[in-house]
């Protein structure tokens, strides 16, 4: 039955090619328009990690003035970084499973070939808890041990980039590398990570690339290493060498702590209320209480990574379905009641209305998939476009298997959406006025 | 006129008809939204910037190793530079305006308690940055050499004691209009800089930033080892100069890196290019949808008037013109059109005003509105005319050929 309905379709859809093809098209503009968009929100707010997000933890304390929040349009937040001393204490807490201070710097690499020019690398400087709270897969190697992060060695992971440019892609463990005046070991090599939104420090914007130089945090104080991300202060304070720096109210430092259960949850939350507690007899956190710990969706949420300007033109991408939808309707509408001489002797010889509404139905149906079809590519097409306009939207390239099939569903919905109304009321037509014109 | 006869045969077609004027409603406040948020973002990317972004390269050169000279490396650099033929002016700078990274601070017109405090965007920069930036001094003097302060005097993070500030900052410190040369600018330590000029216009780092036309700039060195040059170019002569001053700047220094030579038109295009998508996707969306609502209107006309082919043939044997045929067609659309636009009308406002609601979007400038009318009248116009026009082909004697 669902056959022959399917022929019937078919023969009906190329009986009448240009209103067919303006169907298809309608729908398939529409669906292609929206899906472009949807596409971008869908990837750039997709759980970047989500084996585990739930247990991963930006740790924020509000330790901003007292006279202003931190974010004018978000007051109920605490800054999005901590201060040097705030980390540092942080670091000496016993509940978090595992946890990491965190920060970027620029180091000039120097290759011991004279082929090779010098170049500048971004690294990020943090603890070796990163790389298995943040499930980081290596190609050689691992990260480094507790002692390089209390003794500040000279130790560090690549990134595959920079392993096949020092080394060729070989297993470098074990080599050294120059980064300004010092010489580091590599004790591993990280494959490649492309995580949608750079989930644990969006300081410069969300989808920015995974750092190719991983180091130890205390590196950083020991050497006086200037850092390359964004540093926030709001108390006025001298602030001449590197030590004042590290003194001061000055936010900079992104910290993270995997915790496993609500129970370790709560105990940490304790924890951090008393460390402020204690500060605030010191005469720090100025602010109410208010010690932040953000999921990694949740912190994408406050971080807005969806912008809302993102979200404006999501919106009008729906709109801009629902007038090609409109489009489809008249256009099925008017076809189907042109069809009022046939249904009217199908059903004299018998047809049920239930087996006209189902006929029909296929018909739009094999609109909707046509236009899906279209709309696929289309989007495709639309996603490919954006992302000449926009640098940064590379991790946009795959393919994800569940947009397919909500940009199918989107279009066969909307199709038999359209073609519901016009569907009914073919099967309303009264057969006797039909037959008797004819 | 024949309105009377049109109006009801639309009646006996309700449902069509009023599924036309929907969908002319919903591409007017679609394509009215659209354009105005384009025009916004369009008009946000080109503000004038008071700068010659044009003719500007902008070059870091970062130091390693252990015999590198911070301000030796600046000075050769800046003569190398000045001394290439087809620059105009070099100078330092820590950031380059309207490229998404740089510094503010709070500054006050005043040392009192009470003094408001104002964001500004400041850059380090060396004498002849007026020049180099292609701004306009408004009043007061450039920097001289002696002016600038080096990377190794022992007070560099404290204000150096001149500054140059925009119009913009100077407003708001020391009120609309005032002088403000000779006056002092204080940071939050009330410590002060006399200002020596004022710039009548120009941007900061950040292009979505609503102060974005504040800016002071000291004259001082960065802390090495990086350093960052903007160079101003001949007119044309730009991109041939790029390659030319990589080169010259490499290889007369192996004891640092020179990156990111590149033009500042480029820098400000990468900042704003986030505005541009917007601005690019809006204008296709409503190019498409006029498009998809044109072949629409096409569409659903043709097959009426094949639909209608038997009366037609029968107004046009008792005595109908050809002109009235087409008349009808035309009339008919016009008014599916207006009534469309009436409900669009609305929509339009309704959806402005979510959206301004919702997000932070501005109210609806009303000539989009009238602008959108006119467009979706002649469009509806534009659609409707083939096929009314092979309408009136019909021959009268259609009718009394069919049954």
């Amino acid at each position: 039955m669902f056959l022959y309905n399917l022929r019937l379709a078919r023969m009906s859809l190329m009986k009448q090619p240009l209103l067919t093809t303006l169907m298809v098209s309608a729908i398939g503009i529409g669906v292609g328009a929206c899906m472009t968009i949807l596409t971008f929100v869908y990837v750039i707010s997709s759980d970047p990690i989500p084996d585990k997000s739930d247990e991963l933890f930006a740790v924020r304390l509000d330790s901003w003035s007292a006279d202003n929040p931190y974010e004018d349009d978000k007051p109920e937040e605490a800054p999005w970084q901590l201060t040097h001393p705030d980390a540092m204490a942080l670091l000496e807490s016993p509940v978090p499973t595992r946890h990491a201070a965190m920060r970027k710097a620029a180091f000039t690499v120097v290759p011991e070939s004279e082929d090779i020019a010098p170049f500048v690398n971004i690294a990020r400087m943090t603890g070796r808890d990163f790389f298995d709270m943040f499930q980081v897969k290596f190609l050689y190697g691992s990260g480094w041990g507790k002692s390089a992060d209390e003794n500040a060695e000279n130790v560090v992971v690549l990134g595959k980039e920079t392993n096949d440019k020092l080394f060729g892609g070989r297993d470098s463990v074990g080599e050294t590398v120059r980064f300004g005046t010092e010489t580091f070991t590599v004790v591993g090599v990280i494959d490649t990570w492309e995580p949608n939104v750079l989930f644990y420090d969006m300081n410069n914007g969300p989808t920015n690339s995974v750092e190719d130089v991983f180091m130890p945090f205390s590196i950083t104080d020991r050497r006086e290493i200037a850092g390359a991300g964004n540093t926030n202060c709001w108390k006025d304070e001298q602030i001449d060498t590197y030590f004042d720096l590290l003194q001061s109210e000055c936010v900079y430092i992104q910290f993270w702590a995997e915790l496993n259960s609500p129970a370790q949850k709560a105990e940490y939350q304790t924890w951090l209320d008393q460390y402020t507690e204690g500060q605030k007899a010191l005469g720090r956190f100025e602010r109410p209480m208010n010690n932040r710990l953000s999921t990694v969706t949740e912190w994408m949420d406050v971080q807005d990574v969806a912008s809302d300007e993102l979200l404006v033109v999501l919106s009008v991408g729906f709109l801009f379905l629902a007038a090609c939808l409109v489009n489809t309707i008249g256009l099925i509408l008017a076809r189907f009641i042109a069809k009022g001489p046939i249904i009217g002797l199908r059903r004299a010889l018998g047809a049920s209305k239930g087996a006209i509404f189902r006929q029909h139905l296929v018909e739009v149906g094999l609109v909707g998939v046509a236009g899906g079809v279209l709309g696929l590519i289309l989007s495709r097409l639309g996603v490919l476009g954006v992302q000449r306009l926009v640098s940064d939207a590379d991790n946009l390239r795959g393919v994800d298997i569940d947009l397919l099939l909500i940009t199918f569903g989107i279009a066969i919905g909307s199709a038999i959406l359209a073609g519901l109304y016009p569907t009914w009321r073919v099967c309303q037509l009264p057969p006797a006025g039909y037959l008797k014109t004819q | 006129m024949e309105f009377r006869p049109i109006l009801s045969a639309m009646l006996r077609n309700k449902t069509g008809s009023i599924l036309v004027a929907l969908q002319i409603a919903l591409t007017l406040a679609i394509v009215v939204n659209c354009m105005f948020m384009a025009k916004q973002k369009i008009d946000h990317i080109n503000r004038p910037s008071g700068m010659d972004v044009g003719n500007i390269i902008s070059v870091s050169s970062v130091g390693f190793g252990n015999d590198y000279n911070h301000d030796r490396t600046i000075e050769d650099d800046l003569r190398l530079l000045s001394d290439m033929p087809g620059i105009v002016s070099v100078s330092t700078s820590s950031g380059v305006p309207m490229s998404g990274s740089g510094s503010a601070n709070g500054f006050a017109g005043s040392t009192e308690d009470d003094a408001p405090r104002h964001t500004a965007n400041y850059y380090s920069v060396s004498e002849d940055i007026i020049d180099t930036l292609g701004v306009t001094l408004e009043s007061g003097r450039t920097f001289r050499d002696i002016d600038v302060r080096r990377a190794d005097d022992e007070t560099l993070s404290r204000l150096s004691p001149q500054v140059i500030i925009t119009r913009a900052i100077a407003d708001k410190l020391f009120g609309e209009g005032d002088p403000a040369v000779g006056k002092l600018m204080y940071d939050g330590l009330g410590e002060g800089s006399e200002v020596v000029g004022v710039i009548e216009h120009m941007y900061g780092a950040w292009v979505g930033w609503s102060d974005f036309g504040q800016v002071a700039l000291f004259p001082q060195r960065t802390e090495g080892p990086h350093t960052r040059y903007l160079i101003r170019a001949e007119a044309g002569r730009r991109d041939e100069l790029i390659p030319v001053i990589e080169k010259t700047l490499a290889d007369s220094n192996r004891t640092r890196l020179i990156r990111n030579v590149r033009s500042m038109e480029e820098i400000v295009k990468n900042s704003y290019e986030g505005d541009n998508a917007i601005a690019v996707t809006l204008s296709v969306a409503v190019v498409l949808l006029l498009g998809v609502t044109g072949l629409g209107i096409v569409g659903l006309a043709s097959f009426t008037v094949r639909q209608r082919t038997k009366q037609i043939g029968t107004r046009r044997a008792i005595g109908a013109r050809k002109r009235d045929i087409i008349r009808y067609f035309l009339i008919e659309n016009w008014l599916m059109t207006t009534i469309g636009i009436v409900l669009g009308t609305v929509l339009t406002i309704a959806i402005n005003y979510s959206l301004a609601s919702a997000f932070d979007i501005d109210q609806l400038n009303y000539m989009f509105l009238v602008a959108g009318m006119f467009m979706l009248w002649l469009l509806g116009f534009i659609a409707v005319a083939e096929p009314a026009r092979r309408a009136a082909q019909v021959s009268p004697s259609i009718a009394t050929r069919t049954v």
